[in-house]
């Protein structure tokens, strides 16, 4: 006679069970109760306020908890549980913030000839549609593609020095790439006008501050590259020489292809990392209302000092106009952020 | 066939001469080069920013870091007749800004740090690690408008706060009462600024806690937060150390926020919850648009100071990761 | 030889290894359209303090098929790269002794190393074709590394892809991305990568261990049509493999010490009737 099998089902004893979680609401529940009562008792003002109580009550509530049930160890436990996850929570909340504000307060100034206009025609206190921001725009386009031109050759050879080479300079490159990363903005502009405003061009344009810009980049453009070609597995070095390559054919043509998606991450990430940088812009390059193509004269506007200015001018119309500015940086920003993933992600064929 | 015996004389090593192609060595020679040009570029910086600086140094010689008064006399021509540099005030308020940043900076990405790797669901922690990575490339000109515009009424608060209950503590007295523009607000945006530097640095230590010992620890019977602080915090501490360095650094070197945020006066304050301060930085850029070719050198030598602290601070941030981070204890 | 050890088995491995290895045509050495051949003397190979390799002595006559074999660890890759100077390419690694190709030293002063890995390529263990280049580029990237003209590029890469026996499967696909072989055709390709610089002779790392008996069989028929027209030297761990494809074997055991060659002969001799002990107790299977 055939007895029916019974399957096992699988199933995770080790998850809270319904009672536990229930509990664990009522906690919620109690503290967020418990912050209002005490924000509203006392003269604690303020949506920052809440939160504070809210996370002090819950840990205390999750500490009496577990002591309750079970003892101090796991009190504790429950108790630092909450106060990690507020230490999460107050790195999000600036983050929300800035997104929320700049997109709340940077709408009021988007119209439709924002990205084609430019401002030499209209004054501080114009009506929004009067100007937009196509120069500085134009103006941060070019000088990053300036600043480009000098840094992605400089970092890319540092990264092959550091991958292919390997030589007696490595630790020290290393070392120095590192610190390079350390230079302050404002640093790096008093650099370029001391090291060739002051004795060469004496004029300020774009192209200086680009150069500025240019020592900012190396060291995120480098490193990033650095990674990028150290994932590039060593057998297709090999394999390149074993055919009878030298070294640089077989960078050249088998290694830097292969890492082809990444060192354009690394271009990516150098170019966010120096597209809202404003101290050497406010140095040497200043900044223009009109549009301006030539990045060796003429003043050149740029995002970071449009914003700048606008917030100067101090009228409600051009503080609008720098929340706008900062919008489209961040929709900027964001955009070479999202690219860079999207490149890392396709990497990894 | 030949059997291949045992000498019993082992000889020495040949030296292989593998003389490279010349397009090879030229190669090296471009790729060399091009390493060593940012060894190159920190050099001309400090060269050319001492040269610019150098009259002023040599001027004011130490007083110029210990003395505390920025002024140029002119006379009726606009040529100057009188200066007095002295960096202190504004060298005192980088390292009172600085070190507020991170006070307020360190706990809370050491936390998150912990949350996201021991506590976080995997879908969660990619996107908060997300969102981390994207804070980090926000400028710092965003930064310091939103800390004027939207964090000062808030944070002002909290400062009255803190002023009402602790005001007995020096550093915490306000005279007069001005809130508004403080380096405690400065240092708060500043901390925000580098929390995610130090988080990412602290996070990626603690993934590398060695799993043996977790699992070690839970087998005896060890809760969450004691594995945490009994294993981890341990292992991770030279990687936290070095990661706040680097934050400290980054929040030294910051000129725009600061600007932005700070009340600039040229005063030594100690009070934090008091609306005036200012750092090196924000100095260079307030003073850059007025002044004369004279006092810009003052500015370069105030450069190269600035300079010089942050390749100091960078260097120890660094020489701790090295010799502590990826090793652990 | 141990006749007390009539171990049943080992009678029967011993045997049937021999039967293939029989079976398996003898050539004769110095089918002479290639020159002499490689030879290696008194080879020593160290990494850093470590001697990993001592004193390896041995012949490849032109035309045959020669398999190292021996357990891991004892040395044979560490050889094989010695022979095509990969093995400088570690850089705590030094060597001793001569290999002589056609008669000279390859690690004479003043060699062109470029040169040398033209006439002695290598196949890997992993397969490595280079994903960012074509199947038809993958071929001919040999070519434009060592910068070798050919004006007949078409028709050298169908050479090379129907002697590594691949030509029928991508004859319509040259345009597709390397990496969208399976991993045993991958293999072929590498072989064929390697084929068409025209090396005399060709070194592979154990070529089969990451692919699966079917793409085995097939690549060890290539090894065998390839080796009318160059000397092939073949590390593998399988004594089988060794036993099909190779007309002489070398037996390599590291024994605490550095690694030694320690015995060498036609593959019918080494595993019917090894002189050495350790090389009976390897080929019958008491370790390995």
């Amino acid at each position: 006679m055939s007895s029916t099998v019974e399957i096992a089902k699988p199933s995770k004893p080790w998850k809270p069970s319904i009672k536990e979680r229930i509990i664990d609401i009522t906690l919620l529940a109690g503290a967020v109760l418990t912050s209002y009562a005490v924000v509203g008792a006392t003269e604690l003002k303020g949506k920052l306020a809440y939160f504070f109580v809210f996370f002090a009550a819950l840990a205390i509530f999750n500490l009496i908890k577990g002591t309750a049930t079970r003892d101090l160890m796991i009190g504790k436990d429950q108790f630092f549980s909450a106060v990690m996850l507020l230490g999460m929570t107050l790195v999000l909340i600036p983050t929300a913030s800035i997104l929320f504000t700049v997109i709340d307060r940077g709408r009021k100034g988007l119209h439709s000839g924002l990205l084609t206009n430019d401002m030499s025609l209209a004054t501080p206190s114009d009506p929004i549609v009067n100007g937009g921001l196509a120069h500085a725009i134009v103006g941060t386009f070019l000088l990053v593609s300036v600043a480009l031109v000098f840094s992605l050759p400089i970092g890319i050879l540092t990264a092959l020095y550091l991958t292919e080479i390997r030589g007696r300079f490595t630790r020290p490159i290393r070392f120095l790439v590192q610190a390079m990363s350390g230079v302050p903005s404002i640093v790096a502009g008093l650099f370029i006008l001391s090291a060739i405003v002051y004795t060469v061009t004496k004029s300020y344009s774009g192209v200086m501050g680009s150069l500025a810009l240019t020592i900012l980049m190396i060291p995120t453009i480098a490193r990033t590259a650095e990674e990028v070609l150290n994932l590039i597995p060593n057998d297709l070095r090999e394999a390149g020489v074993a055919l009878g390559g030298t070294q640089w054919r077989t960078v050249a043509m088998v290694v830097v292809p292969a890492a082809r998606s990444g060192l354009i991450t690394a271009l990516i990430l150098g170019v966010a990392r120096i597209v809202g940088e404003t101290a050497p812009i406010l140095l040497l390059t200043g900044g223009g209302d009109a549009l301006n193509f030539n990045p060796g004269s003429g003043a050149m506007g740029s995002l970071p000092f449009y914003i700048w200015k606008s917030f100067l001018l101090g009228t409600e119309e051009s503080i609008t106009r720098g929340w706008a500015g900062l919008l489209v940086l961040l929709v900027l920003v964001l955009t070479l952020f999202i690219l860079a993933r999207v490149l890392g992600s396709r990497r990894m064929k | 066939m030949t059997d291949g015996r045992a000498n019993s004389v082992i000889p020495s090593p040949r030296e292989i001469t593998t003389e490279p192609r010349f397009s090879d060595k030229v190669f090296r020679g471009v790729v060399t080069a091009g390493g060593l040009s940012s060894l190159v570029i920190l050099g001309l910086i400090a060269v050319f920013l001492g040269y610019q600086g150098f009259e002023i140094l040599a001027r004011e010689g130490l007083s110029f870091l210990t003395t505390s008064e920025w002024t140029v006399e002119v006379d009726s021509y606009g040529t100057i007749t009188n200066s007095t540099f002295g960096l202190a005030a504004m060298l005192i308020g980088t390292v009172l800004c600085a070190l507020i940043a991170v006070l307020v900076a360190v706990p809370i990405s050491v936390a998150s740090a912990i949350f996201l790797t021991f506590y976080s669901p995997s879908g969660l922690k990619k996107f908060l690690v997300s969102v981390i990575d994207l804070m980090a490339a926000f400028p710092s000109i965003l930064f310091g408008f939103w800390g004027l515009f939207v964090l000062m009424p808030s944070a002002e608060y909290w400062a009255k706060l803190i002023n009402k209950y602790l005001g007995f503590i020096p550093i915490f007295e306000v005279e007069p009462r001005i809130f508004t523009r403080s380096p405690f607000i400065a240092g708060v945006v500043l901390a925000i600024m580098i929390i995610p530097i130090v988080t990412s640095i602290s996070r990626e230590v603690f993934s590398q806690t060695p799993l043996d010992r977790i699992q070690a620890a839970y087998a005896l019977g060890a809760t969450r937060w004691n594995v945490i602080r009994t294993v981890a915090i341990p292992y991770a501490r030279g990687g936290i150390v070095g990661g706040s360095m680097l934050g400290l650094g980054r929040a030294m070197g910051e000129t725009v926020a600061v600007y932005t945020v700070l009340n600039i006066v040229y005063q030594i304050n100690w009070q934090v919850l008091f609306g005036a301060g200012g750092n090196v930085a924000s100095l260079i850029l307030l003073k850059f648009g007025e002044a004369q070719p004279y006092e810009i050198k003052a500015l370069m030598a105030a450069g190269l100071v600035l300079f010089m602290l942050t390749l100091l601070v960078n260097f120890i941030a660094d020489q701790i990761i090295v010799r502590t981070g990826s090793k652990g204890r | 030889m141990n006749s007390e050890e009539s171990n049943k088995e080992k009678d029967m491995s011993t045997s049937s290894l021999a039967g293939i290895a029989s079976n398996h045509s003898t050539k004769r050495a110095g089918t002479n359209r290639l020159g002499i051949g490689l030879e290696a003397r008194g080879v020593h190979a160290w990494f850093g303090k470590h001697h990993a390799l001592s004193n390896v002595t041995l012949d490849f006559a032109a035309g045959t098929v020669t398999a190292l074999i021996g357990p891991s660890g004892c040395g044979k890759s560490t050889f094989i790269r010695t022979l095509n100077r990969m093995h400088e390419f570690i850089p705590t690694a030094a060597m001793a002794g001569e290999v002589l190709l056609d008669g000279r030293d390859i690690y004479e002063p003043g060699t062109d190393v470029t040169k040398i890995r033209l006439k002695i390529g290598m196949v890997f263990q992993k397969p490595n074709p280079f994903p960012s280049m074509t199947i038809g580029e993958n071929v001919l990237s040999g070519l434009r590394l060592a910068q070798l003209k050919n004006s007949h590029k078409e028709e050298l890469m169908e050479e090379c892809l129907v002697r590594a026996g691949l030509w029928n499967e991508v004859k319509d696909r040259l345009d597709a991305h390397g990496g969208s072989l399976s991993g045993g055709q991958q293999q072929r390709l590498c072989i064929a990568r390697a084929l068409a610089v025209n090396p005399q002779v060709l070194l592979m790392d154990e070529p089969c261990s990451a692919l699966d008996p079917g793409s085995t069989l097939r690549i060890e028929e290539t090894i065998k049509e390839l080796s009318e027209s160059m000397t092939i030297i073949i590390v593998t761990h399988n004594m089988q493999q060794a036993a099909r494809v190779s007309d002489f074997t070398a037996f390599f055991l590291a024994d605490g010490g550095p690694g030694e060659m320690i015995e060498t002969g036609p593959t019918s001799q080494i595993f019917s009737q090894p002189r050495d002990q350790r090389t009976e107790n390897y080929v019958t299977g008491r370790f390995g």
